[in-house]
């Protein structure tokens, strides 16, 4: 397990060092990090916890939001960085704790988690007026909020964390998180939650605390949307409403869903595949941009419902065990599931 | 007075949007328990089919009341054999294929159409009471919601068809049994669902402008609408958009249309809680 763990540590900083001489535009490598980080929360709690939510990019606003604001209120970027964590955390545990113990499931907590992403987009979109303001931060409606301080280094108060500087410093989050959640999940807290996934009868009957355990994953998937959106602040140094907007959760989605649900790698090569997708897309007119990620999304789903990491892996597998029987399949599958 | 006639007239206009835009994926989601998140963009191919018909010489009456629902029943054809029916009976999965189709609808739209709203306007002229204007055309949408809420219960309620409809949701083992073809019964729903949905755009085009986004606005009110409403078709859609649509015009009075937008969504959220299987899921249990 350490090895493992180790192992995937060495390869992820051996990719983080490599990837800007594949891929020269540290500028967009930045963002498709960032991306990884957000399109990851949400493949812990879709894949490993059952949930669909259909509404992440509300955490990755909110992050966004609570740091911009912060960071013009306090003029301190690190503790506007903390708040931006703990904000979308506490929101993800509120609307979890309701969704929960007032046990939704399915589409109804996809009706929830969507309309709450609504609310706060149409609320956000209307703030223009200058009385809509907190502390010293006005929320500028559709224009957003520009002109905040990003992060600095931590010793040096002049030294901004732009381009390569937040490239690594975004990397290292992303590794950490992901081995953070492989932790996470090889722990009794992971165990339990894969077990209300497959079933959450059973698991009750057990005796655990389905409710908490779930709003707990949801909180955390919370956290890591939010750091998401936290670093997407840095990055684009402007928050507007369209980080809550639907296309936004539905991009997640997609990521998640083409990558892999199954797994962590899954999601975050999804990510990168399908934001590098779209950035080309948008060097040229000819076809449409959503045009292509929907239908992308449609193949994938009568396709490849897996995902490609997951395939890809089970490919693996089944050369080195030799054919399979058609009977083994569902085995697979399960395999599959559990293997990270 | 005349303020409370408005106001009533208003409130009355408000919930019958929501049944017509809600009653295509009603029946789909109540008969079959399919969510077409598509359904949004449905309402704008219904709403270029009238106003592209409109343009090309067609009646404004006819582009609105025929033209309209016939593109999305034919384009709801197409989706059914082609993406929807390998996915009955995994909700998940129909959800987010048809979410796929939303996206790529839209693009589709921009593609063709180009980033730009066109519209048609109004056949209608409106009329006063007292010191206030009222739009005829909100009468006319009012009307045809009571129209689409009443045909679509007397179909499911009397006829033949309705009859076998029901029966081959309820049980497609049963169905089957006594001759039925339940894939086809399937497929004439979603086209059923898909024409309402069309009819609905077509009905909204000289609104509200038809854009490739368009359908955005409609989607996440249709599927609030229809999710509280439970899986009754008729008296489902009728209580949530009573419920909903009376909410947002009183909010929208009292403050702002975003504010009475917010209520709306937040009356939803609060339903869910306290009736996590929708309204016909609590209440009015065995109706249509």
């Amino acid at each position: 397990m350490l090895r493992e763990a180790s192992l995937s540590a060495i390869i992820g900083l051996i990719l983080m060092l490599v990837a800007p001489f594949v891929f020269d535009d540290i500028y967009t490598l930045t963002v498709l990090v960032i991306y990884g980080l957000l399109a990851l929360s949400l493949g812990f709690i879709w894949g490993f916890g059952g949930i669909l939510c259909f509404g992440q990019a509300a955490f990755f606003g909110l992050g966004a939001y609570a740091f911009a604001i912060a960071s013009i209120n306090f003029a301190e970027p690190w503790a506007a960085a903390l708040i931006a964590l703990i904000v979308p955390a506490l929101f993800a545990a509120a609307l979890g704790a309701m969704l929960f113990y007032g046990r939704l499931s399915d589409v109804y907590l996809a009706v929830v988690t969507l309309v709450a992403t609504l609310i706060l987009f149409k609320f956000m979109n209307s703030t223009a007026g200058s009385a809509y303001k907190i502390g010293n931060a006005r929320l500028g409606g559709y224009n957003g909020i520009p002109g905040f301080d990003t992060l600095t280094l931590p010793w040096d108060r002049s030294e901004y964390l732009i381009d390569e500087s937040l490239y690594y410093f975004c990397a290292l989050i992303l590794l950490a998180a992901f081995l953070g959640l492989r932790w996470l999940l090889t722990a009794p807290f992971g165990r339990i939650l894969v077990g209300i996934r497959e079933n959450e009868l059973r698991a009750e009957l057990v005796g655990y605390d389905v409710r908490l355990i779930k709003t707990l994953a949801f909180a955390i998937g919370g956290m890591l949307a939010g750091m998401a959106g936290m670093l997407f602040a840095n990055w684009a140094e402007i928050v507007t409403p369209n980080l809550f907007s639907l296309s936004q959760s539905a991009e997640v989605i997609i990521w998640v869903i083409v990558g892999g649900a199954g797994s962590l790698l899954g999601p975050i090569v999804g990510a990168f595949a399908l934001g590098a997708l779209k950035f080309f897309l948008g060097q040229q007119t000819l076809v449409d941009n959503l045009f292509v990620l929907g239908s992308l999304l449609v193949l994938a789903v009568l396709f490849l419902p897996r995902g490609i990491v997951p395939t890809i892996a089970l490919l693996f597998k089944g050369r080195r065990k030799g054919i399979r029987k058609k009977g083994a399949r569902r085995t697979s599958r399960r395999r599959v599931r559990h293997a990270r | 007075m005349d303020f409370a006639a408005v106001v009533v007239m208003e409130i009355c206009y408000a919930i019958a949007v929501l049944v017509l835009i809600s009653t295509g994926l009603a029946v789909i989601f109540g008969m079959m328990r399919v969510i077409n998140l598509a359904h949004g963009e449905f309402l704008t191919l219904g709403g270029y089919a009238a106003i592209m018909s409109n343009q090309a010489g067609l009646n404004i009456y006819l582009s609105i009341l025929v033209a309209a629902p016939l593109a999305a029943a034919i384009f709801g054809f197409l989706v059914e054999r082609l993406i929807v029916r390998f996915l009955y009976g995994r909700l998940i999965n129909t959800m987010l294929a048809t979410w796929g189709l939303s996206l790529a609808m839209i693009g589709g739209f921009s593609m063709i159409f180009g980033n730009t709203t066109t519209g048609i306007t109004t056949p209608i002229s409106g009329f006063a009471v007292g010191k206030y204007q009222i739009s005829g055309y909100n009468l006319f949408v009012i009307a045809i919601a009571a129209l689409v809420i009443g045909g679509v219960y007397l179909i499911l309620k009397i006829s033949r068809a309705g009859l076998v409809a029901r029966g081959a949701m309820q049980n497609p083992e049963m169905a089957q049994a006594f001759g039925y073809n339940t894939s086809r019964v399937y497929m004439f729903t979603f086209v059923a669902g898909s024409a309402l949905a069309g009819l609905a755009g077509g009905v909204m085009a000289p609104l509200v402008g038809i854009n490739p986004a368009a359908g955005a606005a409609y989607i996440a009110k249709a599927f609030i609408t229809v999710i509280s409403g439970g899986t009754a078709v008729i008296s489902g859609t009728l209580a949530s958009a009573g419920l909903f649509g009376f909410v947002s015009q009183t909010f929208t009075f009292l403050a702002t249309p975003v504010v009475g937008e917010i209520a709306l969504l937040f009356a939803a959220v609060v339903l869910l809680r306290l009736l996590p299987t929708g309204i016909t899921g609590r209440f009015l249990k065995d109706k249509v």
